[in-house]
């Protein structure tokens, strides 16, 4: 489980997370919606451990570990993995390579890349010259070699093509365990009970909506979080009245 | 050569243009003797292991030919193949006469007090050269072992690809582990003939105190292609070199690679300048430098003197933990339709790929280990696979100094 309390951070000078209250259960998946500059990204950053997000108050618990202050990578090890929407490009790794680092023993890393479409990016350097559809097919490669326990993705669809966004939403589906289906003799209950990844989507499009089957949703409006609803509920809204309404009714 | 003599000794004390100033009474020009082998087996484990970091082989697998120098004594000298020579250059100097058509001629023997010294205290060196047509798939190992400590080796190499012809050679220069310091100056003149193809890795294992200064020149004729690699990775007090190449053929073409690291202490003045004389020539020079407290200027300069050519320049710099890093590009133009390019930059190690990294499951020191390795790979396109290979390792060995 994931428990983020009464959280409040500072980038600089600036506050841009409010008393953020935030729980994501195990097997749950969440969706975060909000309008450009509203904090989902440093939301993720915050999560996932980066320093230049500064904690002024609050804390943030997962599998019952207090992580407000632990650093990037023991997050990463204790399972928590984030598909980001801009990561930086590295010379001279090579995709492969990264893949492998973010990999457990036995990953088989080409059958990975076939399955991501991607078997011919393996030899060149991570990002470099990558479009954007390319950065979040790279990126959902590593997160299915890391395959962590709670998968933050940063606006996993923008800038994927027609073509691939059947393939990002899918996976993404199949990475959060949501295409357990119930069977003749298991309940949807048990399959529900069975899941044990936890999800934090980020959409700017929605469109990710169509493939993914979602708990919870919530927008995040200038550094706080409101609306908690379902998903397909709240981006009708969005749609509808736009953000400022959808939060208006919510408070 | 009396001539040659001549104009050596007017330059006795002519002081270079770049670097800084060596006081060459400090060195000894009296190469102990050394016994010649009859194989490379028979070299010592401690010489072998030395060697190997610059890529020598003892055994000689994957070679087609050796040349090997201790102090001022060429050791061991063959050819394994057909269509390849490997001499000793004093000897090659006494026996052949066309060997005097190629000494001297691209590099001034009155350039500076180090070229003088080099003709007035030869020490031996190498002729290597491909004969026509011939391709020598593996490549030629040349060695340069500095053993007496304080000696000044002065060396002049002559590598020649005839037309037609492959040639790869890969040369380590290095100390016996136990010198401190020494003295290195090295002439290569390199000819690249119509339509030939060479590649030219030097990797060098010198020691704190040694001081190093390379003169070297190359011309390529049309058609040709000259790979130029350059790794020095390890200790040094201060290494100046500033190659020459000259594109004077059509459709010539030169890359010259360089991968320097400095650690406190080390001074590396290195760069590459190529004359684009031809149309449809082509010069890259790509630099990288790492330094964690030595100081290192990466210089570069592409002069095009005709129309429809092409270069280009590249030189990162990371700093890890002091030292500096000058990068010097130049570029100029003669005429109309050159193109001709540069990107510099000069920094540290970017806080987002370390936290990529980390994110990823990597402590924040292999997340920078991992990061210096990938800045260090360069993709030379046309170098065969072991000397790939050869670069790699030598670049690994020294990683550990490097983070
Ligand atoms: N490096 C930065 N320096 C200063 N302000 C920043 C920086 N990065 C983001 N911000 C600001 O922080 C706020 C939240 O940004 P972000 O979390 O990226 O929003 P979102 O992902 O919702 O678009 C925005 O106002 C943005 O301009
Ligand atoms: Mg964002």
């Amino acid at each position: 489980m994931l428990a983020i309390e009464d959280l409040q951070v500072k980038l600089g000078d600036k506050e841009i997370l409010k008393h953020i209250n935030l729980e994501i259960k195990t097997g749950e998946t969440h969706i975060l919606f909000g309008p450009n500059g509203s904090g989902k990204t440093s939301l993720l950053m915050t999560i996932m451990g980066y320093p230049q997000y500064r904690v002024t108050a609050g804390k943030i618990l997962f599998k019952g570990h207090d992580i407000t202050h632990m650093s990037v990578n023991e997050r990463s090890r204790l399972g928590i993995g984030m598909s980001y929407q801009r990561p930086p490009s590295i010379k001279g790794l090579k995709t492969r390579q990264m893949v492998q680092i973010c990999a457990h023993d036995g990953v088989d890393v080409e059958g990975l890349a076939r399955q991501m479409n991607f078997s011919d990016f393996l030899d060149r350097d991570i990002n470099v010259g990558f479009s954007g559809g390319e950065i979040k097919r790279s990126e959902l490669l590593q997160l299915m070699a890391q395959d962590p326990d709670l998968l933050l993705f940063d606006e996993p669809e923008s800038g994927v093509d027609i073509e691939n966004i059947a393939l990002i939403g899918t996976t993404i589906n199949h990475l959060l365990q949501r295409d357990l289906k119930p069977t003749a003799d298991k309940s949807k209950k048990q399959v529900v009970k069975e899941r044990t990844r936890m999800g934090l989507i980020i959409t700017h499009t929605g469109f990710i909506l169509d493939y993914i089957t979602a708990d919870k949703g919530q927008v995040l409006y200038d550094g706080v979080l409101a609306c908690k609803s379902y998903p397909h509920a709240i981006f009708k809204q969005i749609k509808e009245v736009g953000y400022e309404e959808c939060v208006r009714c919510a408070s | 050569m009396r001539e040659l003599n001549e104009k050596a000794l007017a330059a006795k004390e002519k002081k270079a243009a770049l670097g800084p100033d060596i006081d060459l009474k400090t060195f000894t020009v009296e190469p102990p003797p050394h016994e010649a082998l009859d194989s490379l087996y028979r070299l010592s484990e401690g010489d072998k292991k030395r060697m190997l970091t610059t890529g020598i082989e003892a055994s000689e697998q994957g070679r087609a030919g050796s040349y090997i120098q201790k102090d001022g004594t060429a050791i061991f000298s063959r050819s394994m193949q057909e269509g390849l020579e490997v001499i000793p250059i004093r000897e090659a100097l006494k026996s052949f006469d066309w060997v005097k058509e190629y000494y001297w001629k691209l590099v001034s023997v009155d350039a500076d007090k180090y070229t003088s010294r080099a003709q007035l205290d030869l020490h031996d060196g190498y002729v290597i050269r491909a004969l026509p047509g011939s391709k020598v798939i593996y490549p030629v190992q040349a060695c340069l072992y500095l053993e007496k400590e304080g000696l000044s080796q002065n060396v002049h190499n002559i590598i020649i690809a005839e037309e037609d012809s492959e040639l790869h050679i890969i040369t380590g220069c290095a100390t016996a582990a136990h010198v401190k310091s020494g003295l290195h100056v090295g002439i290569s003149e390199f000819y690249v003939k119509k339509n030939a193809k060479l590649s030219f890795t030097m990797i060098h294992h010198w020691a704190e105190d040694v001081m190093v200064r390379p003169r070297s020149a190359g011309i390529v004729e049309e058609g040709g292609l000259f790979l130029n690699n350059y790794i020095s990775m390890k200790p040094v007090k201060s290494l100046q070199m500033y190659p020459t190449t000259h594109l004077i053929g059509k459709g010539a073409t030169a890359r010259f690679y360089s991968l320097l690291f400095g650690s406190p202490g080390t001074e590396l003045d290195v760069g590459g300048r190529m004359y684009l004389k031809a149309e449809g020539t082509r010069a890259e020079i790509i630099a990288r430098a790492i330094t964690n407290g030595g100081n290192i200027i990466s210089r570069g300069e592409l002069i095009g003197e005709v129309p429809e050519v092409r270069g280009h320049l590249e030189c990162r710099g990371l700093i890890l933990k002091g030292g500096t890093i000058h990068a010097i590009p130049e570029l100029t133009g003669r005429v109309d339709g050159v193109e001709l390019s540069h990107e510099a930059a000069v920094g540290k190690i970017a806080q987002d790929e370390i936290l990529y990294l980390m994110s990823r499951g990597l402590t924040e020191d292999e997340a920078a280990s991992t990061i210096v390795r990938g800045f260090l790979s360069v993709d030379i396109p046309g170098l065969p696979q072991a000397l790939k290979e050869e670069i790699d390792r030598a670049v690994d060995l020294s990683q550990q100094e490097v983070m």
